[in-house]
């Protein structure tokens, strides 16, 4: 694309302006032409405003058992109620369901009931919470209309708990506690990473051994160390955040290599000479030189270091050392659907977590794919 | 006219090759290799040699952007005080960057992409004089002005701009503080030839406006020969061959700058060239206690290949060769 034959020969501003795009525009610009990366921008989007407006959008209380609800499968939506009368009105509703047990084998089996239905509806009356923890409410998103009424659009657990209302409130564990993990493996790795590349000599190999040690270890088996390590009377949630913080120590060492690679290249640009030559200190060449040219890089490979630590609190929480219940996050849902009997009776257990893993690690996978390659200026 | 600014004496920069974790370097290359020469005042001093002669590392060494190995390279700053760049710490190289300036090679990797041109000309008046602001911007859109710039760029980043333009912005921030001596190091090889020509006007013009001294780095010998004064061939880490421009090309005395000189292609098919045909660059090693051309010079003899040959003065040439005004 030659920029300046674009020039018309009236030479407006307007004409100009695809060219006075600063850097950051011109990312903005590629990144929008990448679609998935953009549609995936919008559903991480929307996960962190799940994350977020959690009780909001939950129809039901997360820990509210119910014992006649036991196993339910997902119940539909239905559009179209048929009168006594035989006209057909529009009123969004599912079925009410009955439970009934066999005597011989002693199961339960759930048959829709006819004569009742639940009639749905937006911006319903609930249960009580904070919007934030800040505004007392008791609105929420979609639901039944009556307060009293339990619809399972996914289907519910072994205590009769909406899973639907347990996946959303799960968001809020997930897609956070992986973000505090990152934000450790963010400032140790820049500061070590730069101080390797900026010094070179000792220094450079010191920490260099140090990231390959550290990279030799199996991670599983260290894991479940430092979890059997810490003291049991704390809070789960106390012990998985002490446990991530353990974990992003040794998550640095990939960033530290690549902030040391980028600083390396960057020592021997030009431009960077050329500030030194206009009287700049070191740190003033870093600050202003240096880190701005590679963060949209860092923001990339942060963006792609997220999913893994939402993999890792999963995977962690399924072998029992991460998240314990009565902590709800998307691994402790997965670890309902630990045994055989759970997936046959209930495959909604391992079906609708799975499938919100699958869609929040994807997104941010493209998402930060896309960034990488908008931060690439030679990329195409 | 003839006070000097610049004394490179005995200038050497070695760097180390090999060694790794445990094992210690075994070898040097001598990039710069005993180098002495003077600059002297508003005149433009050529630089000139193949890839790999050094010719960069002595432009880098003589800022001090790299740090020599041994030798001296004393300028006379604007106060007349003379100080040795070699034995100048960090915060002293600052103040001395403010009366010796460089012009970069690529002017797209010169330019950081990342800031506007009011940033990128100005930072060095933002450090060394303080300003900011209206007054800052003013003073850039005069340098703009001065390389022939519309100061409405002010605000742009480097990716508006053609080759051409963005050297020009190279030269407005080596201007910006002011200084005496400006070492460009192939400022127009990345550059087409009609643009090359319209920085090279503008840097003569500059040089009047401003009684700059440049110290011209190049391995285009048309570009040298219109713009230099001077010239120092090197080779190899040497200078061979250090004459007025005219008389280096009327009677070049060192074999290589002829053999150089032959190279530049004449646009006409029916002359023959290749006269002083030399052989390919010959492996250089480290044990090469002769003259450094003599493997791939026509008239090498016994003498060249076992000594070193002394810097030898004929008519007003300096000149590297056991033979020099003899072949």
């Amino acid at each position: 694309m030659t920029v300046e034959t674009t020039l018309g020969p009236s030479g407006t501003e307007e004409e100009h302006t695809p060219e006075l795009l600063g850097p950051w525009a011109l990312m903005w610009r590629k990144f929008r032409r990448h679609r998935v990366a953009y549609v995936s921008l919008w559903i991480t989007g929307l996960i962190y405003f799940m994350a977020l407006f959690g009780d909001f959008l939950a129809p039901e209380k997360v820990d509210e058992t119910n014992r006649r609800g036991i196993f339910v499968p997902p119940q539909g939506i239905h559009f179209l109620v048929t009168d006594e009368d035989g006209s057909r009105s529009f009123q969004l509703h599912a079925k009410a369901l009955k439970m009934q047990v066999d005597r011989a084998t002693m199961r339960r089996s759930y048959v829709q009931d006819p004569d009742k239905i639940i009639p749905l509806g937006f911006f319903v009356e609930g249960y009580s919470y904070e919007i934030l923890g800040l505004i007392p409410s008791k609105t929420h998103f979609f639901g039944p209309k009556n307060p009293r009424d339990i619809v399972y659009f996914l289907g519910s657990d072994r205590l009769g708990r909406d899973i639907l209302s347990r996946i959303i409130i799960g968001t809020k564990i997930s897609m956070s506690i992986g973000l505090v993990g990152i934000v450790v493996s963010l400032v140790i790795g820049v500061s070590l990473g730069g101080l390797s590349g900026y010094y070179g000599g000792w220094v450079d190999t010191l920490i260099q051994r140090l990231v390959e040690f550290l990279r030799s270890i199996p991670t599983i088996p260290l894991w479940m160390g430092l979890a059997a390590a810490i003291p049991l009377g704390w809070p789960p949630l106390y012990t998985y955040f002490v446990v991530t913080i353990i974990v992003s120590m040794i998550g640095w060492t990939s960033l530290a290599r690549e902030v040391r690679g980028k600083f390396l290249s960057l020592r021997n640009e030009d431009f960077i000479t050329a500030a030194r030559l206009d009287g700049l200190t070191d740190w003033e060449v870093i600050r202003k030189h240096m880190v701005p040219s590679f963060s949209s890089h860092i923001i990339a490979s942060l963006t792609l270091a997220v999913p893994l630590m939402i993999l890792a609190e999963t995977s962690l929480s399924f072998l029992g050392i991460g998240l314990q219940p009565p902590i709800v996050s998307w691994g402790t849902l997965l670890k309902e659907a630990q045994n055989i009997r759970s997936i046959i009776e209930a495959p909604w257990l391992l079906i609708a977590p799975g499938t919100m893993i699958v869609i929040a690690v994807l997104a941010l996978n493209f998402l930060g794919d896309g960034l990488r390659d908008a931060a690439d200026p030679h990329a195409h | 006219m003839s006070d000097t600014i610049l004394k490179v004496r005995d200038l050497n920069m070695h760097f180390p090759v090999g060694g790794g974790f445990f094992g210690k370097s075994t070898d040097v290359v001598r990039a710069v290799d005993g180098i002495s020469f003077d600059v002297r005042r508003r005149e433009t001093f050529g630089i000139v040699g193949e890839s790999g002669s050094g010719k960069t590392t002595l432009g880098r060494c003589i800022m001090r952007v790299l740090k020599p190995s041994s030798g001296s390279i004393v300028l006379r700053r604007k106060d007349g005080q003379e100080v040795d760049l070699c034995r100048s710490g960090k915060a002293e190289l600052r103040d001395i960057w403010k009366d010796m300036r460089m012009v970069f090679q690529d002017p797209q990797s010169s330019l950081n992409p990342r800031l506007r041109v009011l940033e990128i000309v100005g930072q060095s008046l933002r450090k060394s004089e303080g300003l900011s602001g209206k007054d800052l911007s003013e003073r850039v859109a005069q340098l703009l002005r001065q390389v022939g710039l519309r100061p409405e760029f002010l605000m742009r980043y480097p990716n508006a701009f053609s080759g051409g333009q963005r050297q020009r912005l190279g030269i407005a921030r080596a201007l910006a503080t002011q200084p005496e001596l400006i070492i460009a190091d192939e400022a127009v090889s990345a550059l087409d030839v009609s643009i090359q020509a319209q920085i090279l006007n503008l840097l003569q013009d500059l040089q009047e406006e401003f009684s700059l001294t440049y110290v011209f780095i190049a391995h285009d010998l048309a570009v040298v020969e219109h713009i230099c004064d001077r010239i120092a061939v090197m080779y190899l880490g040497q200078v061979v061959e250090l004459a007025e421009t005219e008389a280096l090309f009327r009677a070049p005395k060192h074999p290589y700058t002829r053999a150089l000189l032959d190279a530049v292609p004449v646009p006409d098919p029916r002359k023959r060239r290749g006269k002083h045909k030399v052989s390919k660059l010959a492996d250089v090693g480290a044990g090469s206690k002769g003259c450094r051309f003599a493997a791939r010079c026509p008239h090498a003899t016994d003498l060249c290949r076992n000594e070193a040959p002394p810097a030898k003065r004929v008519q007003d040439s300096d000149v590297l060769c056991h033979f020099a005004g003899e072949i």
